[in-house]
């Protein structure tokens, strides 16, 4: 069994209620911090650590947490972004419903560690039954001293509240999560300003992903030596993997960065195999965004080496040949599956959650949506696929936020990797829809 | 002004979350003020719900719509009492979501995006919502119902039209696997 930081506790019956957790050594971060270290002490061991944001871009918290401004007077806020939509991604929801108190001890840690007074849960509206879940740990927080005024006798207060989102895989985008709370449209904002400086409420504000904020309590208790020193190279720590598609055990999987790819997909610890005894056809790594890989690309490396679960190994051979590990997001097809039919369904997503802001995300991801119906219709001609790689190349880095570039990458990569399969649906649509016809 | 209003006991909520930010921002409760009245007045937001939010905290009344018409949940127009959502992306689509709206439409008499002629379920096609590990999966209110089967999906509507309960995204609900 692999080292378990998030979910070590998950087996143990009524881990979700205070007095459970407390007694498995829950709330002693907070402890250590409030008693014992001052908050740049806090700020600097999970530097040390090496934790990275666990939403999707793997930029260094620590560094992040570092950039805050601290002017005089003025009040900054921990956001805590929950809004986790990205296709492929449940494992937010898996924790917070499961444990909800450690993302409570970690907000609480953190805030102290970066002179918060108020803090925000975002999450996606349609995790209204999470809502109660948090409210209640939260409420047997404030009920056991841990959240509120002069916080363990120290002077220091903390407000922590729930927001509830309403349906939009933009307000992921943690500027448009800001808007949102603000109670706006969630249109991302042009940066800079970073949120660092000018985020909510034009405070500085960081915002940080459910699991990075859950693994700085391990990193207050243990030190941010022994967090660095699990997982490989720069990827340290664990990370949670939410397993889909084709395979026997699909579900959220804490693993330690550093195992291979192959181990992760086959083995009985984890994804179990591929379901009904099919062959491995491709992989979508980290959630929707990042690109498509065939299998013998995302088992191994270009010099035959096999490929890991990191940061590292999966970006190995760059957007040609390799992936990213994004939130996590693992879908696994097996060699029915159809990759023209696939990618419709994300390129109808992008469509759906395109803000509308910017003219080559609006226009680009409605196109995009357009020529895969049309080929699944079986209108489309060899010239469509030209067509679909050039709307993919004007959308990508012209947009104010990263939704753009989401939305390319899956198209990019389909076809370039499975080019020929392209062409065989264009040419003969009936013929490929083996498994599942789709109704469009 | 209309007369539509919260009753007391939303009103004392709608005025809790309120105070959850600083001086000045309570525009910040626009979203959760919009879900309360979304569920307190028959599952939609006319203009008069909307603008009755807006009044209770002092915007202008098109600062709500914006907010209301970006939101996927919130419905501009009336619906039927239990709004099946059908999750389309890739993870279900890969485990047979397509199947499952098929079945629906054919258990109801209608097409994705209709509503039955009793008022009593409205069919929607949604994009990803979290439930990937336990595809195929639809939400009815705050529920979800995963792992889905025809069989499964059969019994849920049935106990719903038994029920013939309206069921909003408030609605206190226990989701057993995670």
């Amino acid at each position: 069994m692999g080292r378990k930081i998030l979910l070590a506790h998950d087996h143990v019956p009524g881990i979700q209620g205070y007095e459970v957790y407390r007694k498995q050594g829950g709330y002693n971060s907070v402890e250590k911090a409030i008693k014992t270290m001052s908050p740049e002490a806090v700020v600097e061991e999970v530097k040390k650590s090496g934790l990275r944001g666990r939403g999707g871009a793997g930029f260094p918290t620590g560094m992040k947490w570092s950039f805050l401004a601290k002017p005089e007077g003025v009040p900054r806020y921990i956001v805590c972004n929950a809004d986790e939509s990205e296709p492929g991604t449940f494992k937010d929801r898996y924790l917070m419903s499961r444990i909800p108190h450690i993302l409570v001890e970690g907000m609480i840690t953190s805030s102290f560690a970066l002179g918060v007074n108020t803090a925000y849960i975002y999450i996606r509206g349609e995790y209204f039954y999470i809502v109660n879940i948090l409210e209640k740990a939260i409420e047997e927080a404030y009920a056991n001293g841990w959240l509120g005024k002069n916080i363990l006798g120290s002077g220091y207060n903390l407000d922590l509240y729930v927001q509830v989102g309403a349906g939009a895989y933009i307000c992921g985008e943690e500027t448009a999560l800001l808007e949102s709370l603000e109670g706006k449209r969630g249109n991302p904002r042009i940066k800079p300003p970073f949120p660092a400086i000018a985020g909510l409420y034009g405070c500085p504000t960081v915002v940080n992903n459910v699991e990075t904020l859950a693994a700085v309590p391990f990193i207050v208790n243990e030190g941010g030596d022994a967090y660095a020193n699990v997982g490989i190279g720069k990827s340290a720590g664990t990370k949670l993997i939410s397993a889909s598609g084709h395979i026997n055990k699909p579900g959220v999987y804490e693993i330690e960065m550093g195992i291979t790819v192959e181990d992760f997909i086959y083995s009985e610890e984890y994804c179990g195999g591929i379901s009904n005894g099919k062959k491995l056809k491709a992989v979508v790594a980290g959630g929707s965004s990042v690109p498509i890989l065939p299998a013998d690309k995302i088992l191994n490396l270009a010099n035959g080496e096999k490929r890991l679960m990191s940061y590292e190994s999966l970006a190995d051979g760059g957007f040609g040949g390799g992936t990213m590990l994004g939130s996590g997001g693992f879908i696994v097809m097996d060699e029915d599956t159809s990759i023209v039919e696939n990618l419709f369904t994300f390129a109808r997503f992008y469509h759906h959650e395109s803000c509308g802001q910017c003219s080559p995300c609006r226009e680009g991801t409605a196109w995009m949506e357009k020529i895969l119906h049309k080929m699944i219709d079986g209108h489309a001609t060899l010239e469509d696929i030209d067509l679909l790689w050039e709307i993919q190349a004007k959308i990508e880095g012209n947009t104010i936020c990263p939704l753009g570039d989401a939305a390319a990458w899956p198209v990019a990569s389909a076809i370039r990797h499975f080019r020929g399969e392209f062409e065989e649906y264009v040419k003969n649509p009936k013929a490929i829809n083996k498994v599942t016809r789709m109704a469009v | 002004m209309s007369d539509i209003k919260f009753s007391e006991d939303t009103l004392a909520v709608a005025k809790k979350i309120m105070a959850r930010y600083p001086e000045g921002k309570h525009k910040s409760a626009l979203i959760p003020l919009l879900h309360l009245a979304q569920a307190e007045f028959d599952g939609w937001l006319s203009p008069a719900a909307m603008d009755y939010v807006a009044s209770l905290l002092n915007i202008q009344n098109i600062e709500a719509y914006e907010v209301a018409s970006f939101y996927s949940m919130f419905n501009l127009q009336p619906f039927g009492k239990c709004m099946i959502e059908v999750c389309r992306t890739s993870s279900c689509w890969l485990r047979g979501a397509n199947e499952v709206i098929a079945h629906i439409e054919k258990k109801l008499g209608i097409k994705e995006g209709e509503t039955t002629a009793d008022g009593m379920f409205t069919l929607k096609a949604v994009e990803c919502l979290g439930s990937c590990g336990t595809a195929p999966m639809m939400m009815i209110g705050a529920q979800f119902h995963e792992n889905l089967t025809h069989d499964k999906v059969d019994a849920i509507i049935d106990s719903c039209k038994q029920e013939g309960k309206r069921k909003t995204y408030l609605d206190n609900v226990v989701v057993d696997k995670y």
